[in-house]
């Protein structure tokens, strides 16, 4: 047995397999699959301070080796997770990640603070939904705009803090740093690229909000070399996302600098890939001669 | 019953068509009741995500799927042959619900809306209900078969074939004769069978599609707005009582 175990911002992992939001729900559809503790982490879908209905319309679509996703952030809302999805969640021996999203400042720092005070282990600040009009990706493309945002969230939350980063920044090595520089404990990186897909036969988008996420296997080779760039330029640590569909994927970004990954859209293409990813990493990890994963971190 | 994720085997595939196939496969146990379906895929990386595919009938031993092909991913199914290995997910959704059936119901399909009712009919058979069926065609009749040995009356209707009556298949539709209707099919056509119940105080469920990825109801790419909130077309669905989802009905 390799060992697995990585750690990021003090928290323990099991292994560095964690479910990405918005790909998992809160777990309980998965767990009739397979038992997802066997899970480095989950990170919960997107939650914002008030419930959310998301988006009318289409709101999943097939691409070339990918997808697009315009669901909008539809969440029950901090309060219902924290009253009914928290106590299941934590029935399960994996790290809790509370993802959330926000429309303005004070939505940010009043669910930041309200997750702060419950039972999670860490909180991913969502600064990157391409989908929510006037929120959420509108704060993570200026770095300017991202630290003041991170900077308020801050000074609420004590829980190690993770900054989810998007590809549609405008540089994202600067955004990472800034990031960095107002209080972020780690970053994850990448949400999903801002993409847009046309009906020829109606002459209308695919998707009501006319833009939409683009996830999966496409968009691996910039996510990799995005967690590179980022890893080298900050001092925290990284976690890695963006098309990952194997173990071997997830050595690369390892190697890349992420001290974990997250895997999203390949829960769809193979429903336990959880499971059989983590298996599968135990063994690549005997076979490349690396007793510790710890050790190939940020190799290159 | 427990939803499953499972390797299987196609027994056979067979084109009944130009564009419609009707697929069998080793169940392994899965569950499937009347108006599920399944998450099927036979590729590895080459498609992201899996199918939604409703069972058109089911043995203790094998599950049936007629299908059109619509897209890349039906089209992958279709070359699918005998041997051929293929991942089911399922039985998905609620099923149509099958307790609160009694007497006389009518089950209406169109197009790839038909095969599903097929199980439907079955079942209810089984459990003493008296069962019509009502089945809308664009031109080639397929799957009547599969209604007869369960249906005491079948009305068949095709917009361009030269069998049955010639027209849309709710013109035919009395539902003052039925304790519930049941239909699958084009949304047009399902909001029509629901004003004309709602007309005669018949309940009806119409059995809803949409684009989705997980099949379970943790992505929720498949959410659309009803009058009780927005629900899951996968897991909360694919059944839906008519008057959550029509205003008018």
């Amino acid at each position: 047995m390799a060992n697995l175990q990585t750690s990021v911002n003090g928290i323990p992992f099991k292994n560095p397999i964690i479910a990405a939001s918005g790909t998992f729900g809160f777990g309980e559809e998965y767990h009739q699959l397979f038992d997802v503790s066997c899970l480095g982490g989950i990170s919960s879908k997107g939650l914002t301070l008030k419930p959310k209905d998301g988006n009318l319309g289409i709101r999943v679509y097939e691409t070339p080796s990918g997808m697009m996703n315009s669901v909008g952030l539809q969440n029950p809302g901090i309060e219902a997770f924290i009253e009914h999805y928290i106590p299941v969640m934590r029935q399960w021996d994996t790290v809790l990640i509370a993802n959330m999203g926000g429309h303005s400042m004070d939505d940010y720092v009043t669910g930041a603070s309200m997750l702060s005070e419950a039972d999670i282990d860490m909180l991913e600040l969502n600064i990157s939904c391409p989908n929510v009009k006037s929120g959420g990706m509108a704060f993570g493309i200026k770095a300017e705009v991202a630290a003041e945002v991170v900077a308020a969230v801050r000074k609420v939350c004590h829980k190690p803090l993770i900054v989810k980063l998007s590809p549609n920044a405008e540089n994202i090595v600067e955004m990472a740093k800034a990031c960095e520089g107002a209080g972020a404990d780690s970053l994850s990186l990448i949400n999903t690229f801002q993409a847009m897909a046309i009906d020829i036969h109606r002459r209308k988008p695919i998707f009501n909000n006319v833009y939409a996420g683009l996830s999966g296997a496409a968009i691996r080779p910039i996510a990799l070399r995005m967690v590179h760039s980022v890893a080298k330029a900050v001092k925290i640590p990284v976690i890695g996302l963006g098309g990952i569909t194997s173990a071997e994927d997830a050595l690369a970004f390892m190697m890349a600098g992420a001290s974990a990954v997250q895997i999203g859209t390949v829960n769809f293409t193979t429903p336990d890939a959880g499971k059989i990813i983590v298996e599968e990493l135990n063994t690549l990890c005997e076979q490349e001669h690396i007793e510790s994963i710890q050790d190939i971190v940020g190799i290159l | 019953m427990a939803v499953k994720y499972f390797q299987s085997t196609v027994l056979s595939n067979i084109q009944i068509t130009d564009d419609i196939f009707v697929m069998t496969v080793l169940r392994h146990g899965a569950s499937a009741s009347a108006g599920q379906f399944f998450m099927l895929k036979c590729w590895d990386q080459e498609l992201t995500l899996m199918r939604p595919i409703s069972v058109f009938q089911a043995t203790e031993e094998h599950l049936l799927f007629m299908y059109r092909i619509v897209g890349q991913g039906t089209r992958k199914l279709a070359m699918l042959q005998e041997g051929d290995p293929i991942s089911l997910l399922g039985g998905l959704g609620n099923g149509y619900p099958l307790e609160e059936l009694h007497g006389r119901i009518a089950v209406l399909g169109g197009g790839v809306g038909i095969p599903p009712l097929s199980l439907t009919a079955r079942m209810l058979q089984a459990q003493g209900c008296t069962v019509d069926a009502y089945l809308g065609y664009r031109d080639q009749l397929f799957a009547l078969d599969a209604f007869e040995p369960y249906c005491a009356d079948i009305f068949v209707s095709s917009e361009q074939g030269p069998e049955g009556y010639r027209g849309f298949i709710t013109d035919l539709l009395k539902p003052e004769l039925y304790d519930a209707v049941l239909t699958c099919g084009p949304e047009v056509m399902m909001r029509k069978v629901a004003q004309l119940c709602a007309a005669q105080q018949v309940t009806c469920w119409c059995s809803m599609e949409h684009r989705m990825a997980c099949g379970i109801g943790a992505c929720l790419g498949c959410s659309i707005p009803t009058s009780e909130g927005m629900k899951r077309v996968c897991k909360d669905g694919p059944i839906f009582l008519s008057t959550h989802l029509f205003q008018e009905a």
